[in-house]
């Protein structure tokens, strides 16, 4: 149980000031630097949707959860089993590109990596990818051997795959471990 | 009906059934005051020397009366003030609303005269908080902030209005207390909620589980804790208590939950806890941990903590489960509730061995009292002989607070009010003050030490003003007494900081704020002076003299396990 490891937490909330604060801020005040943080509204516009990944034990993980969901903006919180779930992040990188021949190299790079370029200037291209850490250090990576001048990641957003969602109670004998908020 | 944002407040206070209120006036919450004017005869104001006593006072008054406390400030310095205070109810879970009022909606964000972000700082110290810049929204912030309160494991809320929102009309719609919950955000909550979050129903399986450890048991022990308190379980304490036939062990928060002189009862556990209650945890088969969150200043070492039990924890909380000891087995509910279940299942236990094991410990310390200075326990034994037996008491920080429930004996919740989780020393005289105004019928003591009544001592004029007598006794040992302690035993006599060679007489102090007041340095004196206050019927200082070396025992120092007695 002492293992340490990555773990993604989608924590459903309401679209309001202050709530973001709210959550992050228990990590820091329980001692957990947040690995990675994405958020935006979902389907409903009264609710948004916070992916947090954060490294710790899974004891610690479970006790996480359960103070996050004793705020009451929290709808629900729920961990993501790494085998069940698709995480993908999107990365925007600006390359340097002051001759055609580094151009091309580029534009055939990006090709490899199913990449899209998205601005082109006179001695810059702009490549948008998404994808998983793999795919991402990859293509950094290589550009490194070129000169990127700026990169930017949004960090994971993530979905369990099949039937299942955040807006399920996923209960044992009452308790809700993972799942809607009790309150 | 047409009225303004600083009405609907004192409305829907009524409708709350709020009638005394803590609080200090200011520039942004005018309105507000303005208001509290003409409904003076349905709302009492208590007005403070300075914030930090109102929040005292109003979580003193919730705490005793097991209402929930109410308590206004202005923006800015007003706000921050009350921050200690809000702390102390959060650490405690106290049922306290706090209202302030901000700058108006022009002004926000400008570093404006008194502006400050007061739900941003007490974000990590209040149950929810709330800043209203809707008037049509307020009615429903204010009824969401008191369920929020008191609902489930309670704790203080903060809501900060703009000042230009107490003052814009809306329609009010008056609305009865049964009704909250089916309307508005409460509806919304109550609605995605998986549980009626008001209260939270046992598991029957988890009840049976622990009735069958119970019987598996030879050697079983209680923690009662401040779960308990807050959920006046007194009666089904004692039944289960006697039922398990088990010896009952308090946390600082757990005092008065059973009777002190109770045959069970072992006294405090953990560091300052009584050698019956820190050895009967060592070496228990069973603990039942009840209300009660093994603080570190409890389970002083998580890792050796009741080694040999199986530890059951009993929590309306579910985060506190596992969360400082890891546990075998948990009930998640209401302390009140769970034991019920438990006792209509239960069959009478017996463990006498065990008990004539766990009392073969003194449950108590003694002094030597032929010194020519009063001992703590004389002091403490005389208060409580000469005063009435539900006579209210709150503390302070520091060796006096635990000298108080080491040997006054508390004998039912809310009797005790005393700062265990934040441990805020100047706590004692505003929470005091409140009880008294709670409960005007009762009598109310305050006990305190030197260091923490020179704190907020200010106080006293709140107390001779509203005529709410409550007896003040200050240990008076001419230092920090706990800091010195540690000094004394783990710092080689190294006593930085903490000689209190200094003023002010606090028997004049009484008297500049028009009370009286007593030296006293004998057992004799003591009386007189006991008796002088109860027939004055008026705040009263005794100052009682003790030994500057006088230190709490037993004591087992933090982090180390729990039988390990630095002094018994």
């Amino acid at each position: 149980m002492k293992e340490q490891k990555l773990y993604t937490l989608a924590v459903l909330v309401d679209n309001e000031a202050g709530v973001l604060s709210q959550v992050s801020r228990m990590f820091s005040r329980k001692g957990y630097n947040i690995e990675s943080l994405a958020v935006g509204a979902t389907s409903d516009p009264e609710t948004s949707r916070i992916t947090i990944e954060v490294i710790c034990t899974e004891d610690q993980i479970s006790l996480l959860s359960l103070q996050l969901q004793k705020l009451y903006p929290v709808h629900s919180v729920k961990l993501l089993d790494q085998s069940n779930s698709i995480r993908r992040e999107l990365v925007m990188i600006k390359v340097n590109t002051p001759t055609s021949a580094i151009r091309n190299e580029i534009i055939q790079i990006s090709n490899i990596f199913r990449a899209n370029i998205i601005d082109v200037s006179i001695s810059t291209l702009t490549i948008a990818m998404i994808g998983d850490e793999s795919k991402i250090n990859g293509i950094e990576n290589i550009l490194k051997e070129f000169e990127i001048i700026e990169l930017v990641r949004t960090g994971y957003v993530a979905l369990e795959r099949g039937l299942q969602s955040i807006y399920e109670d996923t209960k044992e004998k009452g308790e809700f471990n993972y799942g809607k908020n009790v309150l | 009906m047409k009225m303004t944002g600083a009405q609907i407040v004192m409305e829907c206070l009524l409708e709350q059934g709020v009638d005394t209120i803590f609080g200090y006036p200011g520039g942004t919450i005018l309105n507000i005051y303005d208001a509290l004017y003409k409904y003076s005869d349905k709302i009492k104001h208590i007005l403070t020397s300075h914030e930090q006593g109102a929040s005292h006072a109003a979580d003193g008054y919730a705490r005793s009366t097991g209402k929930v406390g109410v308590c206004f400030a202005t923006s800015g310095p007003g706000a921050t003030n009350l921050t200690t205070g809000i702390a102390t109810a959060y650490m405690d879970s106290s049922p306290v609303v706090f209202i302030t009022c901000n700058v108006g909606e022009s002004l926000i964000g400008k570093d404006s005269f008194q502006e400050v972000d007061i739900t941003g700082i007490t974000m990590p110290i209040t149950k929810s908080n709330f800043i209203v810049r809707d008037v049509d929204k307020l009615a429903d912030t204010i009824r969401e902030a008191f369920a929020i309160a008191r609902s489930g494991r309670p704790g203080p809320v903060l809501l900060d209005i703009l000042k230009n929102v107490t003052a814009a009309e809306t329609e009010y719609e008056p609305l009865p207390r049964e009704q909250h919950y089916s309307s508005g955000r409460l509806a919304q909550l109550m609605k995605r909620a998986s549980e009626d979050f008001r209260t939270p129903k046992p598991n029957e399986e988890d009840v049976d589980k622990l009735v069958q450890m119970i019987y598996a048991s030879e050697k079983p022990m209680i923690i009662c804790g401040g779960g308990v308190v807050r959920s006046r379980a007194d009666k089904e304490l004692n039944e289960f208590a006697e039922k398990v036939d088990a010896p009952v062990a308090i946390t600082v928060m757990g005092g008065g939950a059973l009777p002190g002189r109770s045959p069970l009862a072992t006294g405090m556990i953990g560091m300052h806890g009584s050698q019956a209650s820190n050895m009967a945890a060592d070496g228990c088969d069973l603990l039942i941990a009840l209300g009660c969150r093994f603080s570190d200043r409890v389970a002083l070492d998580p890792e050796t903590f009741a080694n040999n039990a199986q530890i059951v924890q009993v929590d309306i909380d579910r985060s506190e489960i596992n969360k400082n000891v890891p546990t075998d087995h948990h009930i998640i509910g209401d302390a009140k509730v769970v034991l019920k279940m438990l006792n209509e299942k239960l069959a009478q236990q017996h463990h006498a061995e065990w008990k004539d094991y766990v009392f073969s410990f003194a449950t108590e310390t003694e002094y030597d009292e032929n010194k020519d200075k009063l001992t703590p326990k004389q002091v403490l034994r005389t208060i409580a002989e000469m005063m009435p037996q539900d006579t209210i008491v709150s503390t302070d920080v520091g060796q006096h607070q635990m000298w108080a429930i080491q040997h006054f004996h508390f004998d039912y919740s809310g009797q005790l009010l005393t700062s265990g989780g934040f441990g805020t020393m100047g706590f004692g005289l505003g929470a005091a003050i409140g009880a008294k105004v709670g409960n005007p019928d009762k009598a109310v003591i305050h006990i305190t030490g030197d260091g923490s009544f020179r704190m907020n001592c200010n106080e006293l004029a709140t107390e001779e003003h509203y005529d709410a007598p409550v007896i003040t006794f200050v240990f008076n040992n001419g230092t920090l007494g706990m800091v010195r302690q540690w000094q004394s035993l783990i710092y080689d006599h190294r006593y930085a900081a903490t000689t209190l060679d200094r003023g002010p007489d606090f028997v004049k102090l009484a008297e500049a704020y028009g009370l009286k007041g007593a030296h006293v340095s004998t057992e004799e004196e003591l009386r007189t002076a006991i008796q002088e206050a109860l027939d004055s019927g008026r705040g009263y200082v005794v100052d009682c003299i003790i030994d500057l070396d006088e230190m709490v025992r037993p004591m087992v120092e933090g982090g180390k396990q729990i039988t390990d007695f630095l002094v018994k």
